[in-house]
C-alpha cells in the first residue's frame, strides 16, 4: 500500500496526487459542516410539507398548511380595501365643504393625497406641487381654470386640451407667426404687457410703444385676457398683471408667447384613478394653497 | 505566433476565416435593409483582419521544434490581453451608467447612449468580455499544467479565442444601435447565438480531448469546474435562445417560449449563468491559482467534492428564485427558494476549503497582495452564497426583490469574487507566462488591492442601504392603510448612494487602470536568463524507446 505524503503544518496526509506541485490533503469533512448541510436540508424537506412544492403530472402537492399565493394576494387585497372602505367611501360622496369641515378627514387626505400627487402628479408640478417652467405652480392662489376643489377635479377629470369631450379648451394663438400681427405689433404688446406686472419698465423712453402696445391689446387680447388683462378664467385665459408666470415674465419670453402662441396640455385622470383619488387629489392640492403663508 | 502554424495548418485557418467572411457577406447582403446588414460587414471586417494576418505569415518558416514539447501559450497570451481591454471598457461603462442613474443628463440625449442601451454593454463587457476572456485564457493555461500536455489542438484555441471576441464585439456593437433580444445577460441576436454554440462547442471538445491526453492518472478539481462551466454555459445559452428569426435578413427574432415559461427558462439561465459561468469557471481558477501562489496543499479533497457536486446539483434548481410572487405557481418558487437554501453548504463549503488551504500561508497574505486578492475573493464568494441564499427565501426576497439590494448582491459577488480571484490569478499567471521573476511592480499590486476593496466596499454598502431602504418605503403604510410614499420619494431617498455607488464603481476601475498598467510593463520588461524550471509538458514516449 502506498504511504502518502504528510503535511507538516496540518498533520494531514495528502491523497497522493500531485498536479504540476499542487498537492490536496486527505482532511474529512468537517462535522459541522456535515451538520450544517443536514439542517438545511431539513428545513427545505420541512418546507416541502408545509406549501405547494413538488409537481404531480398535471398537479402538484399542496402542503399542509394550504397557502396559495393567489389566495394570499386576493385576500390582502380584500383586507387593504376594507382598512380603508370608511374614509374611501366618504372622500368618493361626501360635499367637498363637508370634507373640509372634518379636521380628522382632512389629515387622511394630506397623508394619501401626498402619495398619489407624487405617483401622477409630481412628475409635471414637482413634488412640492409648484411647478416649474412651463407647468404652472399649484400652491398660489392663481388660477387658470378656477381653485377650490369643485373646479380642480373638474380639471383633472377631462384634462386640458385634451381628446375628451368635455375637456378644458385654452389656446393662446400664434399671433406672429400666423401673421395676424406684424413685428412691431408683436414687440409692442408685449412691451404693454411687460409693462402691466412690472411698473418699473413705464419709463418715458418706453411710454410711446406700451401704449401702441395698448392699443392693439385692446383690439387683440382683450377678448380673452379682458381689458384690464386680468384674464378671464372660463376660458383659461391667465392674469398678465400679477407675478405668476407659467412660461416665464421676461420680455423676450412674452413675445415668444405672443408671436408663436401657447398650447398647454393636462391629461385626463378619469380612467386611471378612481372617483375618491382623484377628489382627494383635488382637495390636496387646494389644501396646499391654503397652507401657503 | 503565426510561427507556432505548420503550413498546413495556415491554409486551413486562411480557409476557416475566408468561410467567416463569406458568411458576414451574406448577412450583409441579406440583410442590407436592417441593422443585420452593418454586422454581417462587422463580420467581414474581423474575418478579414484575422485572413490579412495569416495570409502575410503564410510563408514564414514553420515550426522545427516539436511542438508537443511545450505548453501552448501564445493563445493565453492574447486572451489576457483581451480580458484586461474588456476589464477597462466594461467598467467604464459600468460607472457611466451609475453615474446616469445619480445625474440622467449624462445621457447626452442619444438613442446609443440612454441608459437601456448602455447597460446591457456594460454587463455582457464585465461578464462576457473580461470575465469571459479571463475563462478562457485561464482554463487553458490550468488544463494544459494539470494534465501536463499541450493543448490538444493548434487552431482551435485561436479559433475559440477570437470566434467569442467576435461574439462579444457582435453583441455589444448590437445594443448600441439598437439591436436586443431583451433577455437579461442574452440580450444577443439569434444570429451571434448561433455563432456562438459553433465557438463553445469547439471549446468543449477542445477541453475534452485535452483532458484525454493527460500524462497524470486523475483530473484535477480544476478541471472538474471548467468542464462543468464549459458544458453547462453550452446547455443553457442554446435552450434559452431558442428563437425563431422575422426572417434571415432581420435581426430580431422571437423567442419561442411563452409567456411565464419564458420567463422561467430565462432566470434558470439567469442564474444558471451566475452558477456556472461567474461560479464554477472561476472556482476554476481559485483552485489552481490559490493553491499555487499560497505553495499549500487543498485543504480538503473530499470538500472539494462536496461542494462540487453540491455546486452542480443545486444550483440547477434554483434559478425559479428570481420569479418569487409572480405569475409563476408557487410550488415552482418554493423549489427554488428550498434549493437555494440547501446550496449554501456546498458553495461555503468551497469559500472553506480555499481559506482553509491558506493556513500555513497567512503570513504570504499578510505580504503579497496577489495571494491577498485570492484570499478576499473566497471571502467575498461566501458572503455573498449567504447572501444570495438568503435574499431566495420568500419573505426576504418580498423586501429585496426590485431593490437595488439585488445590485448590490451582484456586484458582491461580481467586484468581490470574480473580479478578485481573476486580478489574482492574472497576477500570478503573467510573471510565469511571459518567463518573468515577478509583476513588474508589487507596489501596485498592492495599490490596486486597495482600490479593488474600497469601491467594492462602497458599492456594496450603498447598495444594501439603498435597497433595504428602498424595500422598506414601497412597502410603508399610513395609519389609514394607504401608501405613504410615492416611487418618486423612493428615488430621492437613493441619490446619494447613487453618488456613491459610482464612486465605488470609478474606484474600482481605477485599479484595473493600474493593473493593465502593470501587467503591460510586467510584459515589456527583460525576460528570466533561466527559464522557469519544468514548466513543460511531460514529454511524450518516442516510439521505439
Amino acid at each position: 500500500m502506498e504511504v502518502n505524503e504528510r503535511d507538516p503544518v496540518s498533520g494531514r496526509e495528502t491523497t497522493g496526487h500531485e498536479w504540476n506541485g499542487i498537492k490536496e490533503l486527505d482532511t474529512p469533512v468537517p462535522r459541522g459542516v456535515l451538520l450544517f448541510l443536514i439542517v438545511t436540508h431539513l428545513w427545505a424537506i420541512a418546507w416541502w410539507f408545509l406549501v405547494p412544492a413538488w409537481p404531480l403530472g398535471t398537479t402538484y402537492t399542496r402542503g399542509l398548511l394550504g397557502v396559495d399565493q393567489r389566495q394570499t394576494v386576493e385576500a390582502r387585497v380584500v383586507d387593504g380595501q376594507r382598512e380603508r372602505a370608511a374614509w374611501m367611501a366618504r372622500l368618493e360622496k361626501e360635499p367637498y365643504d363637508a370634507i373640509q369641515a372634518d379636521e380628522a378627514l382632512m389629515q387622511t387626505v394630506r397623508n394619501t393625497g401626498r402619495q398619489l400627487f407624487g405617483d401622477n402628479c409630481a412628475a409635471c408640478h414637482g413634488r412640492d406641487g409648484k411647478g416649474r417652467a412651463n407647468y404652472p405652480d399649484l400652491t398660489d392662489d392663481d388660477w387658470l381654470w378656477g381653485g377650490g376643489p369643485q373646479l380642480i377635479e373638474q380639471t383633472m377629470r377631462v384634462g386640458i386640451n385634451t381628446r375628451h369631450p368635455e375637456s378644458r379648451v385654452g389656446q393662446m394663438p400664434a399671433f406672429g407667426r400666423d401673421e395676424v400681427l406684424d413685428r412691431d405689433q408683436v414687440r409692442s404688446v408685449a412691451a404693454y404687457v411687460y409693462s402691466l406686472s412690472h411698473p418699473d419698465y413705464s419709463t418715458a423712453d418706453n411710454l410711446k410703444r406700451i401704449e401702441a402696445g395698448r392699443e392693439v391689446f385692446l383690439t387683440t387680447c382683450a377678448a380673452c385676457h379682458g381689458e384690464d388683462g386680468k384674464g378671464n378664467r372660463d376660458v383659461g385665459a391667465p392674469n398678465l398683471t400679477d407675478t405668476h408666470w407659467i412660461y416665464g415674465s421676461d420680455l423676450d419670453t412674452i413675445i415668444a408667447s405672443v408671436h408663436g402662441g401657447r398650447q398647454g396640455h393636462m391629461p385626463t385622470w378619469d380612467e386611471r384613478l378612481t372617483t375618491a383619488e382623484i377628489r382627494t387629489i383635488a382637495l390636496y392640492v387646494h389644501d396646499l394653497g391654503t397652507q401657503q403663508p | 505566433m503565426i510561427r507556432q502554424l505548420t503550413s498546413s495548418e495556415r491554409q486551413n485557418a486562411a480557409v476557416i476565416a475566408i468561410a467567416v467572411a463569406i458568411v458576414g457577406l451574406a448577412m450583409a447582403a441579406v440583410g442590407r435593409t436592417d441593422v443585420l446588414g452593418v454586422h454581417g460587414v462587422m463580420v467581414m471586417l474581423f474575418a478579414g483582419a484575422v485572413l490579412f494576418y495569416v495570409l502575410s505569415g503564410l510563408y514564414q518558416p514553420e515550426p522545427t521544434e516539436d511542438r508537443e514539447t511545450s505548453y501552448y501559450d501564445d493563445p493565453i497570451k492574447v486572451g489576457i490581453v483581451l480580458s484586461m481591454a474588456w476589464a477597462v471598457f466594461g467598467m467604464f461603462m459600468g460607472v457611466w451608467v451609475a453615474a446616469q442613474l445619480a445625474w440622467p443628463n449624462l445621457a447626452f440625449d442619444a438613442g446609443w447612449s440612454s441608459f437601456g442601451r448602455l447597460r446591457p454593454t456594460h454587463t455582457t463587457g464585465v461578464i462576457f468580455g473580461f470575465g469571459g476572456n479571463a475563462l478562457i485564457a485561464t482554463s487553458f493555461h490550468v488544463v494544459q499544467r494539470t494534465s501536463r500536455a499541450r493543448l490538444a489542438g493548434q487552431l482551435s484555441p485561436w479559433f475559440v479565442l477570437l470566434g467569442y471576441n467576435l461574439f462579444c464585439l457582435l453583441a455589444v456593437s448590437g445594443y448600441l444601435i439598437g439591436v436586443t433580444q431583451s433577455k437579461e445577460y442574452a440580450e444577443a441576436e439569434w444570429y451571434a447565438d448561433i455563432w456562438l454554440v459553433i465557438v463553445w462547442v469547439t471549446y468543449f471538445i477542445l477541453y475534452l480531448r485535452t483532458i484525454a491526453r493527460r500524462k497524470e492518472p486523475h483530473i484535477y478539481v480544476a478541471n472538474w469546474y471548467f468542464m462543468a462551466f464549459i458544458l453547462v454555459v453550452a446547455i443553457l445559452h442554446i435552450v434559452n435562445n431558442l428563437a425563431l428569426p422575422i426572417s434571415w435578413g432581420h435581426a430580431k427574432s422571437y423567442t419561442v417560449w411563452p409567456g411565464v415559461q419564458d420567463a422561467m427558462v430565462q432566470w434558470w439561465y439567469g442564474h444558471n449563468a451566475v452558477a456556472f459561468f461567474l461560479t464554477a469557471g472561476f472556482l476554476g481558477m481559485l483552485y489552481y491559482y490559490l493553491p499555487v501562489r499560497a505553495q499549500r496543499p487543498i485543504f480538503s479533497y473530499r470538500l472539494s467534492i462536496l461542494s462540487f457536486w453540491g455546486i452542480t446539483f443545486f444550483y440547477m434548481w434554483a434559478g425559479s428564485h428570481h420569479l418569487h410572487y409572480t405569475a409563476l405557481p408557487h410550488w415552482v418558487q418554493t423549489l427554488g427558494m428550498t434549493f437555494s437554501v440547501m446550496l449554501l453548504v456546498p458553495s461555503w463549503a468551497s469559500a472553506g476549503n480555499a481559506l482553509l488551504t491558506l493556513n500555513g500561508a497567512w503570513h504570504r497574505v499578510r505580504d503579497d497582495a496577489t495571494l491577498r486578492f485570492m484570499m478576499a475573493a473566497a471571502v467575498f464568494y461566501g458572503i455573498s452564497t449567504f447572501e444570495g441564499s438568503f435574499l431566495a427565501i420568500r419573505p426576504v426576497n418580498s423586501l429585496s426583490h426590485y431593490t437595488d439590494w439585488t445590485v448590490g448582491h451582484v456586484h458582491a459577488g461580481a467586484l468581490g469574487w470574480v473580479a478578485l480571484i481573476t486580478f489574482g490569478s492574472l497576477y500570478t499567471l503573467v510573471p510565469s507566462l511571459w518567463k518573468r521573476e515577478r509583476m513588474y511592480s508589487a507596489a501596485l499590486v498592492e495599490v490596486h488591492f486597495w482600490l479593488a476593496i474600497a469601491g467594492t466596499l462602497i458599492y456594496v454598502f450603498a447598495m444594501w442601504n439603498s435597497g433595504i431602504i428602498q424595500g422598506l418605503m414601497w412597502r410603508t403604510y399610513t395609519e389609514e392603510g394607504a401608501l405613504a410614499y410615492s416611487f418618486v420619494d423612493s428615488l430621492v431617498a437613493m441619490y446619494p448612494y447613487y453618488i456613491a455607488r459610482a464612486f465605488g464603481g470609478l474606484l474600482f476601475l481605477i485599479g484595473a487602470v493600474v493593473g493593465c498598467y502593470n501587467i503591460w510593463m510586467t510584459v515589456r520588461s527583460a525576460p528570466l536568463a533561466a527559464p522557469l524550471n519544468a514548466d513543460v509538458p511531460i514529454a511524450p514516449a518516442v516510439a521505439g524507446e
